[in-house]
């Protein structure tokens, strides 16, 4: 006689139940959107630079991540930092992850979506938000940009920017490089920000 | 200091476990309609819940209350469901989980509390006395009733006892 665990044991992943639960997930993510529960969307798109994160509020695109950065830890970060009510939820990301798509086959130089900075203050906001001046296939000091911003000083605060820019790729902090004309640091490793580089000036 | 996991990872851990209590409770069709009710208004109250909260019993807690949404408008609006909701695909959703769908039967054909205590025990894996917050009465009622659930389950489901 099976004891009643053995009877209720779960049953080896049964493709019928992954593919309820596929559905059921589908439903889950249109409904929070049309009752308004869906104060974090993301999805992962593959791209030259390997896998990117792609995480937006209502307002707009709210976050990059690369893989290094650790995609569930960003995920974490974005839970306490703006809502817990995160989920998988590709459709809200779909002009993002077009866009993006374009400008990795060197059909696009500018992007053209709503964003969301409440991730940035002060100061980082205020140099993050002028990276975009730079134009495609261009590149600027740290020091060219502190002047931009009007802190010709505050050098190595720009680096700071740099480095926590919530939106790599869209706002190209990949453009700035350190003011002896070597690459620099960069979010996403020093080979992603070569590759962006390249990309732009094969374009 | 701990903080919140994102609502995905709620769905990826506990989303199997709340279908197959649905799936006890009620037939196929109703148990997915109250997933999805389950699961919408755990989405809401989220960020309310108390991040020390046991995230499984406050599922089944929702689910619990939605199963019992659905018998109930299933009682104001006496069509006979249960041949349509038992009937295999009509709807492009291949009822593979047959081999499953046998002992979910003969558990839903249990009486009430027995069913809700086999379902929340034996499959969400809940100790008694979360089930007794959930169903009511004493830890040693819900113990009780899951025992006579399941004396009950192999007289009537073959696989349940000796044949």
């Amino acid at each position: 006689m099976n004891s009643p665990e053995e009877l209720f044991a779960t049953p080896t992943d049964t493709n019928a139940d992954t593919d309820a639960l596929a559905r059921l997930h589908r439903k889950l993510e249109q409904a929070a959107e049309e009752e308004g529960l869906l104060d974090v969307a993301y999805r992962t798109v593959d791209s030259p630079v390997g896998p990117l994160l792609l995480a937006a509020t209502a307002r707009g695109l709210v976050r990059v991540a690369y893989d290094v950065e650790g995609h569930d830890r960003v995920l974490d970060t974005l839970a306490s930092r703006l809502s817990p009510r995160v989920l998988r939820a590709p459709k809200r990301l779909d002009p993002a992850a077009q866009e993006l798509e374009e400008y990795f086959d060197g059909r696009r130089r500018r992007f053209d979506l709503p964003l969301d900075l409440s991730l940035s203050k002060g100061f980082r906001l205020l140099v993050q938000q002028h990276l975009p001046e730079i134009g495609y296939a261009q590149t600027r000091s740290y020091r060219q940009v502190a002047e931009l911003v009007g802190n010709p000083k505050a050098v190595r605060a720009v680096g700071t920017a740099c480095a926590t820019n919530p939106l790599p790729v869209v706002l190209p902090c990949h453009r700035v490089l350190r003011t002896d004309g070597t690459r620099g640091d960069y979010v996403g490793g020093p080979a992603a920000k070569t590759t962006l580089l390249n990309l732009e000036a094969a374009a | 200091m701990s903080t919140k996991q994102p609502f995905e990872k709620v769905v990826a851990e506990h989303g199997r476990t709340v279908l197959r209590v649905c799936r006890a409770l009620l037939a196929s069709h109703d148990a997915d309609d109250a997933w999805s009710e389950t699961f919408l208004s755990a989405l809401r109250g989220y960020p309310e819940l108390p991040a020390t909260a046991n995230v499984e019993a406050w599922l089944v807690t929702i689910a619990h209350r939605k199963a019992i949404d659905v018998l109930r408008s299933r009682k104001r609006q006496p069509v006979p469901v249960e041949e349509v909701t038992e009937a295999p695909a009509t709807h492009g959703v291949p009822d593979a989980d047959d081999a499953d769908d046998g002992l979910w039967h003969a558990v839903r054909a249990l009486p009430g509390r027995q069913r809700q205590a086999v379902a929340y025990h034996y499959v969400a894996g809940l100790p008694y006395a979360e089930i007794a917050q959930i169903i009511g009465g004493s830890t040693d009622a819900a113990r009780r009733a899951a025992a006579d659930g399941i004396s009950n389950l192999r007289k009537n489901y073959p696989g349940g006892g000796p044949s």
